[in-house]
């Protein structure tokens, strides 16, 4: 075209980035790469490609990774750990240092790569997902030196398996690697078979700064690579960032071996617009939230909630905005979206947009033409859309935004709320009263208000549901890397004799039998069936009711009633734990008998259990409104707050040690966060928690937040395990039970925390009246609230 | 919106489609409506010009129509006859005549929308472009601050229009926009947009003074609301002047005044744009928010003079490949 003519139409013309010096990379590995360990690569083998997604063409041959090579790479790390970790922190600083400016200094060689890779525009790739992983780097090189001083009680699990995705290679992998050097694990990492180069490219890197062998290995494969390095047993922690259907899966295979796991899944985040929004810029944001990398994003804006007053006017505005929209060569400076990763995705995406076609949903796609080859796809636009539809509820990662109205901010939360996922939210509003009413509502563990798609790595990124556990960012993010010191001390739990038979019948004035307490109620059991309790020596102690599923659905359901215990006030969740422990005080005669009774414990030793509930009950009414959150410094201006929030309803199987102060170290912390509470006592010595309702009676404690339902602890916790609506399981009990519980919270992701059959001292105060259990008890969630009158 | 065209006509058959804006009633509710989300709109500005990119012949051709864009400008106290006619006959020949053959464009109207000037120096610039095609823009109404009578503000006006001016850039009394009274300010502008009579109004805001972007979003909007054809950021002589941000806010406020009443109204950054990639940004954010059709001298100005030195350095790399330097460039 010639000046004259572009005069007149002022069209864009092509912008193209020179991919030279990266394809002069590639040919100088022979477009053949080996896996990267211990400091070495290895000779190429079993090749698979690795394609351009937007021309189809094979950018080099990847070695596809069996499990010898992950036993080799899982030794390597092995081998560099004990090093690694003896570095003194700021030698590991200068590394992460180092890292972070071979990242910058290299920075449009991986941003090229990447793009040639993945298929994301050059854009992105250049100013967001470099400089992102540079200062991943940078964030943590501090990290690593004040570790001592920030996480004095805490030690790093050892080898970390880690598997990332092929949406942000790069950045991901700094997501994983950045936290794990720096709190001194060492680290096996699968880049995703689509997109292995800049892994590589960074294992080179890794070289050249002259990290220690071993410290950093890149094995390259598909699933079956993963899946077995997530088998290797001397492997400490997992952690995983991709599809929810193989976060189960590794779920599934970690329970019982006591691997440290965090998981960054998939999601459907809503993108709720007010009618106080600044229109303009919250369909803007769209574009940040929905057509950022082709929609490839678990945390992308992907359900548009918008107020029904101002629907109409929005989606001939956003339509407008979508013919904008520029699509082809990712290597284009000016284009808006690229390729897709694979045709198979393409064909997914197409295939959902079609079972969604026939489910009454319109799609509007703008006008114009998509390149000939290259898995190119247009902004998607779907309306009439309902919460039952596939669309609505199922993720879809691509450019495919789903539509919907809402009357009121209550419906707003609602319709945000009504999916299995909680990655990410936004909301537009320029009213500050209402988004910071609604942001806590959403269960996100990151909300954005006025803006989308919001990274850094000061604050923390991760889900609640089945959007997985953990953070990465963040003083919350070091914390996936740590481990409470004490627990690599414990020992296997001391296995009780088994009861003797019972001798005789009970004995006593008038009969006593203890209920359940379900909803701020006594409540009998649903199948009418008592369990005696009998003393070590056989005495008969008394009978408790032998709860089963049905009991176990009603108190979850009174649980889930109570869930509003979480907007209560600290200082009036305080103010009655602290009156459990003063009615509790008022009658620890009485319960030191029934100890004694029930476990055969000495006088003192009995008196002792009483006591220290009564403080563990103010230690953790103490801390309701002290364990708090953080407001972090990303760069940019924009408050980060870091909220704490309960997990939601917890359930708590109670060991059979220690019966009533292991069941209040366990119940306080949940319910001073928060957390309405089901929990199911010691089934061989329950009494002292069934008397326990008395307190909670006379205590005002909310009916729904503490729920008490006695019998076969193992089978009743199976039920709980199992069940969606429990948000977390806590598990005390022999190690071959904790691993089935944790197998069985698979169906919602509940976090678990369980005893793995090891011995916790439950009188240890350091421990147990510390932020142990309140960690397990709460989830961070950030809110990034940028502002400027 | 229901908004009452003022010169539409009574009997209920509808006025010709006007070119210039009628003006219409204020409408306190739209303004009550506006919502400016800086933060957002910072972000915009900041990324649009890492989305958009013109490069080779496109930006040769981008360049070349960003010259007809530029009201050429000069107003500065210690302006003269003598610098006021040089400016005129850069208008009338703003690129070298080697760089334009080189690039293919010698036969393109390249020459700037208009030559801004003030008052005392109108009949000098009509004179200086006689034949050239190129209007004479008037700032008017006790430019900068704006705070001379009404009276004597009218009769500027008055007098800049019959010494020939076809475009008169006024600036608004920023107390109106401070305080709220945005009667005040529709009414004022009412009667320099009837003062303007056939000659353009532009009205700059001084945005740099207006506290915040909903306050320039308000202003735009009463301001196009009393009848004006243009929208102007700033005078030059405020602490601020255009940024993407402040131009995202007026920009936004035209496309919603076209959405409600189909009339198009002109954006005239000004005040800062002195290299060829900001002009570049400017255009692109126009063309996306606003559309290709508002990249024309009817519909954008730049306010600016330096701008065009720097515009003719890079026409001439791209003409011939080697960096050029200001010295070389005629002076404006």
């Amino acid at each position: 075209m010639n000046i004259a003519a572009i005069f007149e139409t002022l069209d864009y013309g092509p912008a193209p980035e020179g991919a030279a010096q990266a394809e002069a990379w590639l040919d100088s590995h022979d477009r053949s790469f080996g896996h990267f360990i211990g400091g070495k690569w290895t000779k190429p083998a079993r090749p698979f490609a690795t394609k351009n997604p937007a021309t189809g063409d094979t950018l080099a041959k990847i070695t596809d990774g069996t499990t010898a090579d992950i036993n080799r790479a899982v030794k390597s790390a092995r081998e560099a750990f004990s090093g690694w970790g003896a570095l003194s922190g700021f030698e590991r600083a200068k590394y992460l240092y180092a890292l972070a400016r071979a990242l910058q200094k290299n920075s449009r060689l991986f941003a090229v790569l990447e793009t040639l890779d993945n298929g994301k525009p050059i854009r992105e790739s250049r100013d967001a997902d470099i400089p992102l992983a540079a200062r991943h780097f940078y964030h943590h090189a501090g990290w690593a030196q004040h570790l001592e001083r920030k996480f004095p009680d805490r030690v790093p699990y050892g080898v970390c398996g880690q598997i990332i995705p092929w949406n942000f290679p790069l950045l991901m992998l700094s997501w994983k690697i950045a936290p794990a050097l720096a709190a001194g694990n060492t680290v096996v990492l699968k880049p995703a078979e689509f997109t292995p180069l800049t892994a590589l490219l960074f294992a080179e890197v890794c070289q050249q700064i002259g990290l220690p062998p071993g410290v950093v290995n890149i094995v390259t494969g598909a699933g079956e690579t993963g899946a077995a390095l997530v088998a290797h047993k001397d492997v400490n922690k997992i952690a995983f960032t991709g599809s929810t259907e193989v976060g189960k899966a590794i779920r599934k295979v970690t329970a019982g071996t006591g691997k440290g796991l965090s998981l960054e899944l998939g999601g459907k985040g809503p993108y709720i617009v007010f009618d106080d929004a600044d229109v303009d810029s919250a369909i803007e944001g769209l574009v940040d939230a929905i057509w950022f990398n082709q929609g490839q994003v678990c945390c992308a804006g992907s359900r548009l909630l918008v107020h029904e007053a101002i629907e109409a006017r929005f989606i001939k505005k956003l339509k407008t905005r979508m013919s904008k929209l520029r699509i082809g060569d990712p290597l284009d400076k000016a284009i808006d979206i690229g390729a897709l990763i694979d045709p198979i995705q393409l064909k997914r995406i197409n295939d959902l947009l079609a079972a969604g076609e026939k489910q009454g949903c319109i799609r509007f796609q703008p006008e114009g033409p998509l390149p000939k080859k290259g898995t190119f796809m247009k902004p998607t636009l779907i309306t009439g859309v309902s919460p039952g539809h596939t669309l609505f509820q199922e993720e879809i990662f691509g450019p495919v935004l789903v539509a919907l109205s809402f009357r009121t901010p209550e419906e707003a939360v609602a319709l945000a709320n009504n999916s299995k996922y909680g990655l990410a939210a936004t909301i537009w509003s320029e009213n500050i009263n209402l988004a910071l009413d609604i942001a806590p509502k959403i269960k996100a563990g990151v909300v954005w208000i006025n803006c989308a798609n919001q990274f850094d790595a000061a604050v923390g990124f991760g889900g609640y549901r089945e959007s997985g556990f953990g953070r990465e960012g963040g003083r919350e993010g070091m914390t996936a890397y740590l481990k409470p010191a004490f627990e690599k001390e414990l020992a296997p739990a001391p296995v009780a004799a088994a009861p003797k038979p019972p001798t005789g019948f009970l004995s006593g004035d008038i009969d006593r039998t203890a209920k359940m307490y379900i909803g701020g109620k006594q409540a009998r059991g649903d199948g009418g069936y008592a369990r005696p309790v009998i003393a070590p020596d056989g005495t008969p102690v008394g009978d408790v009711a032998e709860g089963n599923r049905k009991d176990i659905r009603n108190a979850v359901e009174a649980a889930r009633k109570a869930l509003k215990w979480a907007d209560a006030h600290a200082h009036v969740r305080a103010q009655i734990l602290y009156f459990l422990g003063e009615n509790l005080s008022y009658r620890r005669a009485e319960f030191a008998d029934r100890l004694r009774a029930m476990t055969g414990a000495t006088k003192d030793a009995a008196k002792r259990e009483v006591d220290l509930s009564v403080e563990r009950l103010f230690a953790f009414a103490g801390w309701a409104d002290k364990y708090d959150g953080a407001i972090h410094n990303p760069p940019v201006r924009a408050i980060a707050a870091a909220m704490v929030e309960p997990l939601g309803v917890i359930a708590i199987t109670a060991p059979d040690e220690a019966p009533l102060l292991a069941a209040i170290s366990l119940l306080a912390p949940a319910v001073a966060m928060g957390n309405p509470v089901v929990l199911v006592p010691s089934a061989t010595h329950p009494l002292s928690m069934t008397d326990f309702y008395q307190v909670l009676e006379t205590s005002d404690v909310p009916a729904g937040v503490v729920n008490i339902v006695s019998g076969d602890a193992f089978e009743l916790s199976k039920v709980l395990a199992e069940h969606d609506g429990v948000d977390g399981l806590w598990f005390a009990g022999p190690a071959k039970e904790c691993a089935e519980m944790e197998r069985l919270s698979v169906g919602n992701l509940k976090q678990t925390w369980t005893t793995r059959g090891l011995g916790f001292d439950w009188t240890d105060k350091t421990i147990m009246e510390g932020e142990y259990f309140l960690e397990r008890a709460t989830q961070i969630k950030n809110i990034w609230v940028p502002y400027g009158a | 919106m229901s908004l009452r065209a003022i010169d539409s006509a009574p009997n209920g058959t509808p006025a010709p489609a006007p070119e210039r804006n009628p003006g219409f009633d204020l409408d306190l509710g739209w303004l009550r409506a506006i919502r400016m989300n800086r933060s957002a709109l910072e972000r915009r500005g900041a990324t649009i010009g890492k989305r958009r990119t013109v490069k080779k012949q496109w930006q040769a051709a981008w360049l070349l129509k960003a010259i007809t864009l530029i009201d050429l400008t000069a107003l500065n106290g210690d302006d003269t006859k003598g610098r006021i006619e040089r400016l005129c006959a850069k208008a009338r020949h703003p690129v070298r005549d080697d760089i334009l053959a080189k690039l293919g464009a010698q036969n393109l109207p390249i020459r700037p929308g208009a030559v801004c000037v003030y008052h005392g120096f109108v009949p000098v610039a009509v004179a200086a472009l006689k034949g050239s095609g190129i209007p004479v823009a008037a700032v008017s109404t006790g430019f900068p601050a704006g705070l001379s009578p009404l009276k004597t503000k009218i009769a500027e006006i008055e007098a800049s229009v019959k010494a020939g001016a076809q475009e008169i850039d006024v600036v608004i009394e920023r107390h109106f926009v401070l305080n709220g009274d945005w009667r005040g300010l529709y009414r004022q502008m009412k009667a320099f947009r009837a003062a303007c009579g056939p000659a353009h109004l532009k009205t700059i805001l001084a945005v740099g003074e207006l506290a915040t972007l909903n306050n320039v979003a308000r202003a735009s909007l009463v301001c196009m609301l009393a009848g004006a054809d243009f929208i102007k950021t700033s005078t030059g002589k405020e602490k601020t002047n255009a940024t993407l941000p402040v131009s995202l806010a007026m920009i936004r406020m035209i496309r919603w005044f076209e959405d409600e009443t189909g009339v198009k109204i002109g954006y005239k950054p000004a005040g800062g744009i002195s290299s060829a990639k900001t002009a570049l940004e400017y255009m692109a954010l126009v063309k996306e928010e606003l559309g290709t059709e508002w990249l024309n001298p009817h519909l954008f100005r730049f306010g600016a003079s330096s701008l065009l030195t720097d515009i003719e350095r890079q026409l001439e790399h791209n003409a011939f490949g080697r960096y050029a330097a200001d010295y070389r460039q005629p002076l404006v």
